[in-house]
């Protein structure tokens, strides 16, 4: 890399300077400074620490039906390969449901029913413990395989990823048999799970506690294969429904890992059923006359089809979809920390996160040392193999994803805004670069095979780039600035979504001011990503409906009225 | 969000040939400190052989390299002057009234000119936390800046000066309770030290955690605070000043932990003992012990007891 030194003018705020070749600098206005870089180079280089320990994966995976893996039958029914992102090496090959395979799921699941809606609710509740403990126990193979399926880096699957699916299971164990306590008076018609829907089941007033919703399709991501797993299924158990989960396309290998789980300890067959596969598949679930609920976590786009599908129904539904979250970060905050939270905010998980801080708001005063800062610690980043557990961002999850993320890199910087790669081997795209220039930018360093895409930010944004509108679901993260609080608060929300926030002040009562405007389902408070399973999480706006987490998230699986 | 990132410095793995890299460079910065009322002459003697030659009688570490410094009380500085010779390890004695800095300014120059004259190589001086606390901030300024003259006029003290004096700024953080007191102390201080422009024969100088005297000493999140008012120094002025964690530091996976938060804050460049300290103690057995068993000599895989290093 040419240690060239380029600068910018920015709207009166004085020079900007960023350096190639590994060092990142700002060059502040006045007389007599030089602009120094910081060197995140070699020196005392880490030596790579993989995680060796071997994780067994059978070449083929079946469909896990009534407490049993089954071949797919049916037609549409198949395989298809599931890779690892890091190295594009096959891992296994994953089933592909087909609409019959989905119809003994639902039935499975339907028959498991009144067993397990009748059943002791302490004794379900022990059930939900079992599953916790044992995904504790099983933690580092967990992890290990969620990286290996999913590109994450092995130090988030293993301390964020796994202990939180755990604690999850742990949670709504404790809430198994205290259902009337969170939904006090909450007694109220429900289908009588005995007679179940198939049979043209009976609405019935229950008068004193909350009871099952009944059989519950649910759809999840990929971006957290087992903690989304978790989500789903730990609420619904607990309060007595069955459960059909389809995961992910490309990262089903934990699931699938968690349904030996359920199997070691003893879960009734048909409880849960997993039935992997395609959108074809989890079409068919949507579409299956068997089912009481939808519960899906994805992109808004697909959210919007389930919806139209699941209109006029008796199905209910939640959605936890795509998110284009504001990081709000005032003068008076503790910048090295904001800075921190920025990171966090559209870093972790390769910016793979639906609550991803991806539009950051930074107060006009303020901003060439939040850039100069960011990019400092940017290229203090390590990135690459996901299983050293030295690796901060890992592999993009999927060459579809990797492709979306080159397109929007090339987009902003057509659009005018002004990219940033900062790194060991990065440097800076500038507009006039072109695609080629920019996607060779992003991976420098990097391997040949599988799918990588360095931390990077634009600066110089505009509300109105796509880059600023539109989901990118990357580590690409678009910087803007603002004058006056107000200002803030509405170019946050100028946004079709609004599944969460974060705000950066050491001023308290300026917290609870923007806070409470902000149209966001959560809001952190100068933080950002820290999630418990006793919080609920959810969207305003085209980020979905319903809460998952805490006793709102209970609320949708349970009948109240 | 500090402590946070400080503890996260700690899930990084380092391994094999890293560590021991990192167990070297780690003794390399080690400030060997004994501050007790009892030091004698003796026990500071075989302190600085000990310094000088960290590895003899251990198996396996002959070519350990020597320690950066032995810091001593004022009265042990012709000792330890003597003792340490032209050996490349620095003499760092305590002034400015340590630990406490509860004397008139006059006694406090008059320390700080004595363990000068006496062939002191570095002077860590403790700030006056009375006039911190009490917000008289120019204060304290102020006589950072006049210890700061004292070390640049070292030649002209006569006796066994020498000509390049630095000085280290104690804040000693455990008095000053939030991580805001410990950033504002550490710009306050940094600033003094570059009122000279870091021109002069005492360059720019080093700002430290603690006396050793205060719990609690140096920890990982004020240390971080610390390296973020130097990085900003840095990038600002283009000026370095060193970082001297003191205290409480006993185990090389801590030393270990700190010399990756400065790789990760602050770059290569401070991973040098020109720019990074350990005021410690019990810090160097720890480290021998370790290079012994991950090195590749006799004590490869062993792991050395007690008694088989010298207590200094």
């Amino acid at each position: 890399m040419s240690p060239e030194l380029r600068t910018q003018d920015k709207s009166g705020n004085g020079a900007l300077a960023v350096r190639d070749g590994g060092q990142a600098a700002v060059r502040r206005s006045g007389p007599g400074t030089n602009a120094p870089g910081l060197d995140f180079g070699l020196a005392w280089n880490y030596a790579p620490a993989p995680e060796t320990a071997k994780v067994s994966i059978v070449d083929r995976y079946g469909l896990f039906i009534n407490g049993k893996f089954v071949k797919p039958s049916g037609a549409g029914s198949g395989h298809f390969a599931t890779i690892n992102p890091a190295n594009e090496k096959q891992l296994s090959e994953i089933a592909q449901g087909s609409p019959k395979d989905v119809d003994s799921a639902v039935k499975a699941a339907r028959a498991a029913l009144p067993k397990w809606a009748g059943l002791k609710a302490s004794e379900r509740g022990k059930f939900l413990f079992r599953i916790a403990r044992r995904i504790q126990e099983r933690a580092r193979e967990l992890a290990i395989l969620e990286t290996m399926d999913g590109g994450k880096p092995i130090r988030e699957s293993r301390d964020v990823d796994v202990p939180l699916a755990a604690q999850h299971f742990f949670y709504h164990a404790g809430w198994a048999d205290k259902l009337e306590y969170a939904f006090p008076g909450g007694g109220g018609i429900g289908f009588q799970p005995m007679d179940g829907r198939g049979g043209g089941g009976k609405q019935r007033r229950t008068g004193w506690k909350p009871v099952p919703l009944g059989v519950c399709g649910q759809i999840i991501p990929w971006n957290f294969p087992l903690l989304m797993a978790a989500w789903k299924l730990a609420p619904a158990l607990a309060c007595g429904n069955t459960c059909v989960l389809k995961p992910a396309e490309t990262t089903s290998l934990t699931a699938l890992r968690l349904a030996e789980i359920l199997d070691e300890v003893g879960l009734p067959p048909g409880v849960v059923n997993i039935v992997t596969g395609d959108g074809s598949t989890g079409a068919a679930l949507v579409n299956h006359a068997g089912v009481d609920k939808i519960a899906f976590t994805g992109s808004t786009d697909v959210g919007k089809r389930i919806a139209k599908a699941v209109a006029g129904t008796e199905k209910k539904l939640t959605l936890e979809l795509g998110g284009k979250s504001a990081n709000i970060i005032f003068d008076d905050a503790s910048i090295d920390q904001a800075v921190e939270g920025i990171i966090q905010g559209i870093y972790f998980n390769q910016g793979h996160v639906c609550c991803a801080g991806s539009r950051l708001f930074v107060q006009e005063s303020i901003v060439d040392e939040v850039v100069a800062k960011l990019t400092v610690r940017l290229a203090s980043l390590r990135v690459g193999d996901p299983l050293d557990k030295n690796t901060d961002l890992g592999a993009i999850n999927s060459r579809p994803q990797l492709e979306k993320i080159q397109q929007y890199l090339e987009l902003g910087a057509g659009e005018g805004a002004e990219l940033h790669i900062p790194g060991p081997q990065g440097g800076k795209a500038g507009r006039q670069q072109g695609t080629k220039e920019i996607v060779k930018c992003s991976q420098a360093g990097l391997p040949d095979k599988g799918f990588w895409c360095r931390p990077c930010f634009f600066s110089g944004v505009q509300p109105s780039h796509m880059i600023a509108r539109e989901e990118i679901f990357g580590p690409v993260l678009a910087v803007m600035t603002f004058r006056t609080p107000e200002e803030a608060i509405t170019r946050a929300n100028n946004t079709p979504y609004g599944l969460a926030a974060g705000v950066w002040t050491d001023k308290g009562s300026k917290i609870f001011e923007v806070a409470k405007k902000l149209e966001a389902g959560v809001v952190w408070l100068n933080t950002y990503n820290r999630f418990d399973a006793a919080s609920p999480f959810g969207g305003f706006k085209e980020s979905g409906f319903g809460r998952e987490g805490g006793k709102q998230g209970l609320r949708a699986y349970v009948h109240l009225d | 969000m500090v402590e946070a990132r400080a503890a996260s410095f700690k899930t990084r793995s380092i391994k094999t040939s890293a560590k021991l890299a990192g167990l070297r460079l780690a003794m390399r910065m080690v400030d060997l400190t004994t501050l007790e009322g009892k030091d004698s002459p003796e026990k500071v003697r075989s302190l600085c052989r000990k310094a000088a030659r960290p590895g003899d009688g251990v198996l396996g570490v002959g070519d350990a390299p020597s320690v950066a410094a032995v810091c001593v009380y004022p009265s042990m500085v012709p000792v330890a002057r003597e003792a340490l010779g032209e050996s490349g390890v620095k003499v760092a004695s305590v002034a400015t009234g340590f630990p406490s800095g509860q004397y008139p300014l006059a006694v406090r120059i008059r320390d700080t000119e004595e363990a000068v004259r006496d062939g002191a190589d570095e002077i860590d001086m403790v700030i006056n936390r009375g006039a911190f606390h009490a917000g008289r901030f120019e204060e304290v300024a102020r006589e950072i800046r006049e210890f700061k003259a004292v070390c640049n006029a070292s030649g002209s003290l006569g006796g066994n000066a020498r000509e390049h004096v630095h000085l280290k700024v104690i804040l000693e953080t455990g008095e000053l309770d939030t991580y805001d007191n410990v950033r504002r102390a550490s710009d306050l201080a940094i600033e003094a030290l570059l009122y000279d422009g870091g021109e002069g024969p005492a360059g720019t100088g080093f700002i430290k955690t603690s006396t050793g005297k205060v719990a609690p000493a140096a920890t990982m999140p004020v240390t971080l605070v610390m390296l973020e008012a130097i990085r900003d120094c840095y990038l600002g002025t283009g000026k370095m000043i060193g970082m001297k964690p003191a205290g409480g530091i006993r185990a090389s996976k801590e030393a270990l932990h700190y010399l990756v938060m400065v790789k990760e804050t602050l770059g290569d460049r401070w991973l040098d003992p020109d720019w990074f300290r350990f005021g410690a103690s019990a810090l160097l057995n720890d480290l021998l012990r370790q290079m012994s068993r991950h090195g590749e000599g006799e004590g490869k895989g062993k792991y050395a007891a007690r008694y088989d290093f010298s207590e200094a």
